[in-house]
């Protein structure tokens, strides 16, 4: 049986893997961070890359070795060593493999639980979606509500409830790594504390009709007077529903029009079609 | 004209359309005429005037086709006529248009289908892409690109993907395992019938009021259960295509069972055939779910029931959880065959017996039983129970383990052995190894739930699934296509122009897919027509590189019409293989065999001299050869 120079092998698929493990932990994937969640899930996604840069650099490796010193030369018509396994071999890429990915699931879990964990006296927001609109409101703090924009302190905890009012939404702020549908019919919630002041975007990431591009709202983390000082402003009488007319919320999304990164609101203006008729 | 309006054809399968479409529309305004209500009803949901002969002109086509002739006369107790063997097999291009039994012309009827169906979705796959290529919406508006987009996954999955496997196991699979034909070739032949009409009423929802159904592939309830009328399109003809899946699996389990060659107990069965006896596993149990599903979704749109209407009592989230205990089990029925393939591509060219075979076969058979159990993974921020997520990440990343099991075999199969990569199927197995690794290595991402959270419905997700659905089961059909082209056709395709195709396919699909990736995991949500402008640049690439990748195609189209025509004549076994598919005539004759082989040893006995597969009739001269043990065969320690 010819040589095959497995520990050289091993090596450089190791070598290789940690150059790729290297160059792909330079850049920023998932952007911006804002929120306290969002360093563990960063840390674990900087352990995955790694773990999958030597997976990569395994199968490439020992796939251009096998081309390189196994292709048959020409002329031959043989065949190769009737090798049909060997039972090591195929227990050891069995149980790699399992310890792997066990590892990658206890330590999600962790992480899981750590972003999860509930604090003391958080502010509860509430979120109302709609095609193709967003409101939201803070009952703890006398029933304020506010339409394409919501206002939190910063490094505070806040717990979103989250209504959908037509068909299944989903509210995703990027810089929080926080995603959470809002469902008819029940309630979901969401906690988060941001950790980082600015302006971010609420993009909708479920599917929701023929404005589900343009659905979109402004975030806006503060300090805590700036934030009492904008909830101060805010009406209080809470409209039946909190349900806007179609041509209520293509004006919303034209007001947030110049926070949405480009994304104007002719998404649903063109189409005048009557998404849903139920409900 | 009379005589032909009897007889099973085209003539009275036009006719019987007809009858069948009137039927059901005079049903629906009789019944509601009797019933005092305006003999049309126009609401969005509803239609049933045009939505009952959607239903009902199908089986009148049926009928008239003459797919149920021998049944009815059996059912009523008169003789039924026999199939007359003189029109068995296909001699012109008009005898793949007809009512035929004979698997090898049902395996070409379903790859010709299936490719007319994957071209039509690289179309809408185009317009995507060219609506996508620069910020704002200039090709489609928002309605028509959700249709677009639905209607390109759709006929990707229901159209191309999983008939295609279907297809070429047809064609491959009985000679494999020296039968005939299969159990059931009268169901086969209906099976196969049912999809153009699938495809048809896929695409005839875009003329439908109010445009093609445009909630996804998914159809998620209640965007779909209020959608306009094109949803209930897409409710029927998934009946179609699903009732034609499971037919079909029913004949694949039946004919693996008891129609295998004497000598052929399981452990030498080829992997083609052990995962097709998977893929029919996971297609039995789990398609009748979305067929469920979907009628469930029909019955709240055109009768006012309330499965997902959450205002009268009705549970949204139960929709996703019934639609994915079919669709991520779909997600296997789309791989596992491919898998399959991969490994008689790899066994041939390689010229060397599949490492670890066993392991392989009982690979195919922990992802048919881990398949069941991860459904909820797609649901993870969907708002169900929280304590579901865990255990389900916990069994997604086991799937991990049987897959990399196949991964790593593949490449033992390839050390040691004198690889051959003058054919192109050779080329795209290779290129799936690599290209599926990434699908997988990005599935392990996606299912640990604090990363799903932020990667969920982004780009990230459209990468995964393109690199495990192109760069894998895709990969893995153009690989098969190439392999059996030969026996399918009696003739060679042009390989310079099978490695064009398959380096244009191979950068096409990275240059497309990679980026994806990156533009996902920064915040581009997926499914939207418009999209924030930092994103335009990646975009444009990724348009450019899916023209490349479009382009590619219509070389494959090319080299596949005019080698099937003019090709060079490519003898029985260019490939020098094993199997014993490879052991008859190119193409086979009909029925295959003159007398049933018998099978002697494993599937993949290449190094052994002498050793033999199967030993076909009329060779009882040699056989004496004695039978070699493979297990006497020394292992590399």
């Amino acid at each position: 049986m010819p040589k095959v120079p497995y520990l050289k092998l091993t090596l450089a698929s190791l070598a290789i893997g940690a150059v790729i493990s290297v160059l792909m932990l330079q850049y920023d994937w998932m952007g911006d961070a804002a929120s306290t969640a969002a360093g563990p899930i960063d840390t674990l996604l900087d352990w995955m890359i790694v773990l999958s840069s030597f997976t990569f650099s395994v199968v490439c490796v020992f796939l251009a070795y096998a081309l390189y010193r196994f292709r048959v030369k020409p002329g031959d018509e043989g065949d190769g060593l009737p090798i049909h396994g060997n039972t090591r071999l195929e227990v050891i890429w069995t149980l790699i493999p399992t310890v792997i990915v066990l590892f990658a699931g206890g330590y999600s879990w962790i992480v899981l639980d750590e972003v999860e964990s509930k604090e003391a006296d958080p502010l509860i927001v509430n979120v109302y979606s709609q095609q193709f609109a967003w409101t939201f409101g803070y009952p703890g703090e006398g029933n304020k509500w506010s339409e394409g924009e919501f206002h939190v302190p910063v490094d505070r905890q806040v717990v979103f409830k989250m209504n959908a009012q037509d068909v299944i939404h989903s509210f995703w702020v990027p810089e929080w790594r926080i995603k959470q549908d809002n469902v008819p019919g029940i309630t979901t919630d969401a906690v988060i504390t941001p950790d980082r002041e600015g302006t971010f975007q609420l993009v909708c990431t479920e599917l929701c009709g023929a404005g589900h591009a343009t659905m979109r709202a402004t975030v806006v983390v503060e300090s805590e007077q700036k934030f009492n000082k904008w909830l101060k402003g805010l009406d209080d009488t809470v409209p039946e529903g909190l349900y806007l007319t179609a041509d209520q919320a293509i004006d919303l999304q034209k007001q947030i029009q110049k926070n949405s990164g480009g994304i104007d609101g002719s998404g649903i203006e063109q189409t005048g079609r009557k998404n849903v008729t139920s409900s | 004209m009379a005589h032909a309006l009897k007889e099973p054809g085209w003539y009275r399968a036009a006719l019987g359309t007809v009858i069948g479409a009137a039927f059901g529309f005079f049903l629906v305004v009789g019944l509601r005429l009797l019933a005092g209500l305006d003999a049309f009803q126009t609401e969005q949901t509803g239609y049933p005037q045009l939505v009952v002969p959607l239903i009902t002109a199908p089986f009148g086509f049926l009928i008239g086709f003459g797919a149920f002739d021998y049944w009815f006369r059996w059912a009523a107790g008169k003789p039924t006529v026999p199939d007359d063997h003189s029109g068995h097999g296909a001699t012109r291009w008009q005898d793949y248009f007809t009512f035929n039994t004979d698997h090898k012309v049902i395996g070409i009827q379903y790859i010709v289908t299936t490719f007319f169906f994957f071209f039509i979705g690289g179309v809408l796959a185009l317009l995507i892409r060219a609506e996508l290529a620069q910020p704002g919406t200039q090709v489609l508006d928002a309605n028509l690109y959700n249709g677009v987009f639905s209607t390109h996954a759709v006929v990707m999955i229901f159209l191309f993907i999983i008939p295609m496997f279907a297809g070429i196991a047809n064609y491959v699979l009985p000679i494999m395992i020296g039968a005939p034909d299969m159990a059931f070739p009268r169901l086969n032949a209906l099976s196969f019938w049912l999809l153009p009409i699938a495809g048809l009423i896929f695409l005839g929802s875009f003329l439908a009021p109010g445009g093609s159904f445009d909630a996804g592939w998914t159809g998620y309830a209640p965007l779909s259960t209020g959608a306009p009328v094109g949803q209930s399109f897409f409710n029927i003809g998934v009946q179609f295509a699903g009732a034609s899946s499971i037919a079909t699996a029913i004949n694949f389990l039946v004919t693996i069972i008891t129609m295998r060659a004497p000598g052929m107990n399981l452990w030498r069965m080829p992997l083609l055939v052990w995962a097709n006896l998977s893929t029919s596993l996971l297609v039995v149990g789990a398609t009748p779910f979305i067929a469920g599903v979907q009628f469930m979704v029909f019955f709240d749109r055109i009768m006012g029931m309330n499965f997902f209407q959450f205002l009268e009592g009705g549970n949204v989230l139960s929709y996703q959880h019934i639609f994915w205990f079919y669709s991520h089990p779909a997600v296997y029925i789309m791989m596992l065959p491919g898998f399959g393939i991969i490994s008689e591509v790899i066994a041939t060219h390689a010229r060397k017996p599949v490492f670890g075979y066993r392991l392989m076969a009982l690979a195919l058979l922990g992802i048919v039983v881990l398949a069941y159990s991860v459904w909820a993974h797609h649901m993870f921020v969907a708002g169900m129970f929280s304590w579901l997520r865990v255990p389900i990440m916990i069994t997604t990343l086991l799937i991990a383990v049987p897959t990399g099991i196949k991964i790593f075999s593949w490449l033992g199969t390839l050390f040691y052995g004198k690889i051959h990569t003058y054919s192109t199927a050779m080329l795209f197995s290779l290129g799936f190894i690599v290209t599926f690794t990434v699908g997988g290595i990005s599935g392990v991402m996606l299912g640990l739930v604090p990363l799903d959270i932020h990667m969920s419905d982004t780009y990230f997700v459209v990468a995964h699934i393109h690199f495990v659905l192109f760069g894998g089961s895709v990969f893995t059909i153009f690989a098969g296509i190439y392999h059996w082209f030969p026996k399918m056709t009696g003739r060679m395709y042009d390989e310079r122009l099978g490695r064009v195709h398959f380096w244009g396919t191979m950068i096409g699909t990275w240059g497309t897919f990679i980026p994806q990736h990156w533009i996902g995991l920064d915040g581009m949500p997926r499914r939207v027509v418009d999209y924030a402008t930092q994103y335009g640049d990646w975009n444009l690439v990724i348009s450019v590189f899916s023209l490349v990748l479009g382009l590619a195609q219509l070389v494959f189209l090319y080299n596949m019409v005019v080698s099937w025509k003019w090709g060079p004549k490519a003898g029985d076994n260019p490939w020098r293989s094993k199997t014993i598919e490879w052991l008859v005539s190119s193409p086979p004759p009909t029925f295959n065999f003159d007398e049933i082989p018998r099978v002697v040893g494993g599937p993949y006995e290449y190094g052994t001299p002498g050793a033999r597969h199967a030993i076909m009739g009329g060779e009882d001269a040699e056989t004496s050869v004695p039978e070699p043990k493979p297990s006497t065969v020394a292992a590399p320690s």
